[in-house]
């Protein structure tokens, strides 16, 4: 168990413990897919902050893409209330 | 208790896919001369994007930094706009000059003890900071807020993304 005694450089947070720490890491990394399954002493909290990076980029880069596939699709349709209607009964 | 932050409700669900159709049907309802050049796509690209991530802020409301300080860009960004088109200071140079401090204190630190913990810090700190660029107003924020944002901004990215897919299929049929 590493104790991260040295906290000189974020000295401005010198109130929060290791275990809030950890804890608030293991939470994210049962978000991300590709660590989901691993053990949490297996994967070390770097790397999860790394993949929740990468997994935040490529959330980015899909709305993104789906943005430029939506500005495309309404050039050729006409929306209108009734759609909207129908759109959200169909996601509800 | 805790999972009822994280969890999308159907509430945000819907209030995001409310707010997201009426803002398409607005985007729709502007005639511009030539609807299909390539100009006139990207702008509405770029319309529909600001939409979708406007939508997502707004329906988290003030809860989150995060949702709070994407509003916050976003009205501020319009505000620009509408203003001048010339000035555009840019607030990013202080948080770079500040970070670039900030790692130079840090790698004259390591020269002086370097062990494998001092390693895996260092790059827990710099990944933070990597976190923090992704976040919006992760700059502002402490490390414990910054994973708590994070992991909210995740799961509201996700139902974001599930949503405007759905949408996207529905149109194209």
């Amino acid at each position: 168990m590493s104790s991260r005694r040295s906290r000189s450089r974020q000295s401005g947070v010198s109130r929060i413990t290791d275990d809030q720490i950890t804890d608030l890491v293991s939470k994210l990394q049962q978000l991300i897919p590709e660590l989901r399954g691993r053990r949490s002493d297996k994967v070390s909290a770097s790397k999860i902050l790394q993949e929740t990076c990468n997994c935040i980029r490529s959330l980015h880069r899909e709305v993104d893409d789906l943005s430029d596939r939506l500005s495309e699709l309404l050039a050729s349709t006409d929306t209108d209330s009734e759609q909207a209607a129908i759109i959200r009964s169909l996601l509800m | 208790m805790n999972s009822s932050h994280l969890n999308p409700s159907s509430s945000l669900k819907s209030r995001f896919t409310t707010r997201f159709l009426r803002a398409l049907t607005r985007i729709n309802a502007r005639k511009p001369i030539s609807p299909s050049s390539p100009r006139e796509i990207f702008q509405r690209y770029r319309r529909i994007k600001v939409a979708a991530d406007k939508s997502m802020a707004s329906s988290v409301r003030s809860r989150r930094t995060w949702s709070r300080a994407t509003l916050w860009k976003l009205r501020s960004r319009s505000c620009l706009q509408l203003a001048s088109l010339g000035r555009r200071r840019s607030v990013k140079t202080s948080t770079i000059t500040s970070r670039q401090a900030i790692m130079k204190k840090t790698s004259h630190e390591i020269e002086n003890k370097t062990t494998t913990e001092e390693d895996h810090q260092d790059r827990f700190v710099g990944q933070a900071d990597k976190l923090r660029e992704l976040v919006p107003g992760g700059e502002a924020m402490d490390l414990c807020n910054l994973l708590d944002e994070t992991a909210h901004y995740i799961k509201c990215l996700t139902t974001q993304v599930q949503l405007m897919r759905k949408i996207v299929d529905f149109y194209s049929l």
